[in-house]
């Protein structure tokens, strides 16, 4: 065997490995910076319109329907969350911040009751202007929700452009949300 | 009499309530039941996203199975219901990946490993020189370990 041979014998299979190895670096080091989650799932929703739906008020406030968010006058969100979610509560923070900076944020309650919810919003605040309920689920299943929270990204012309499963942070708001708000405003 | 005759009628229409089961939330025929498990089996839960629906104990596992066996029971075609999912979680809904541009190099990865390692075994062969015969030295010392 000649000597070539016998480095590429060991340098190839060991420049694999060293590839692989980086290649995980790589994803744990962005799964630890919240940058990638190997969980999250494309919608099916972007590019396109929510899919018919008309869901009463909760908490008090107006419900909604698809054909409201047919032509919003400036891009919105819309948030799933549930009064028995624990990321919900963690994210309530992040929600009062952006409705505060005049950010349309309309919420579902995502098979929750109503008396919870009530209790929910008095604890963490209501950065919705308007809230539906989802009481059984069937209008999440045809948005492709498959957890909460989930928050979906409505442009003027009332097209899904984003979709985020997981509560918001600091930095997805600004690495995906502004780039967005920036974009279609 | 009029009565017996009635309960003779009833029997049938008894004998089958007995053999209807209830799964989450919807009657269907035992032939109807394990055709939706045919198709509950070939999808994957959105929760735990290593199981399929059927085996998932996640309660929105539970809601796709009713949605499942609710159309089965409206006889809409098997292809049909997965397309229902499809449309709504995207084709990682699917436990078999279909065959599309998106996983032609996943399906094509065995024919591809098989070339790459028939060329290499090829290439080895075909450069490799006969091994040089024993020098009487390693002949006697063989004859020995023997």
């Amino acid at each position: 065997m000649s000597p070539w041979r016998r480095r590429l014998l060991f340098g190839i299979p060991l420049a694999l490995a060293a590839a692989g190895g980086e290649a995980f670096y790589v994803i744990l080091r962005r799964m630890q910076s919240n940058d990638y989650d190997p969980h999250a799932l494309p919608s099916q929703l972007i590019g396109k319109r929510p899919p018919a739906f008309s869901l009463s008020g909760a908490g008090g406030m107006q419900g909604f329907a698809n054909t409201d968010l047919a032509a919003p006058p400036k891009p919105m969100l819309v948030n799933w969350f549930a009064s028995w979610c624990v990321p919900c509560r963690e994210e309530a923070p992040m929600l009062a911040k952006l409705a505060a900076s005049g950010l349309t944020i309309w919420g579902i309650a995502y098979e929750d009751d109503a008396q919870a919810l009530a209790q929910f919003l008095t604890q963490n605040g209501n950065p919705y202007q308007r809230l539906a309920a989802d009481a059984d689920g069937t209008t999440a299943i045809n948005w492709g929700v498959y957890g909460v929270p989930e928050t979906y990204f409505i442009d003027k012309a009332g097209i899904v452009r984003w979709r985020y499963a997981g509560a918001l942070t600091d930095e997805v708001v600004a690495t995906q949300l502004n780039p967005l708000l920036a974009k279609y405003s | 009499m009029r009565k017996l005759w009635l309960a003779l009628a009833l029997l049938p229409a008894l004998a089958l309530a007995q053999d209807m089961v209830t799964r989450d939330g919807v009657t269907l025929t035992p032939a109807q039941e394990t055709q939706a498990e045919a198709i509950g089996d070939q999808l994957r839960c959105l929760v735990c996203q290593n199981e399929s629906i059927e085996d998932s104990n996640a309660k929105l596992a539970g809601q796709l199975r009713g949605i499942i066996r609710q159309q089965v029971v409206q006889g809409v075609p098997d292809r049909d219901i997965m397309n229902y999912m499809v449309q709504r979680y995207g084709i990682f809904v699917l436990l078999k990946p279909p065959v599309s541009p998106l996983t032609w190099l996943l399906y094509a990865m065995p024919v591809l490993a098989l070339l790459l390692g028939g060329a290499a075994f090829f290439l080895a062969r075909r450069n490799a020189a006969p091994p040089a015969p024993l020098t009487e030295a390693e002949r006697a010392r063989l004859d020995e370990l023997l």
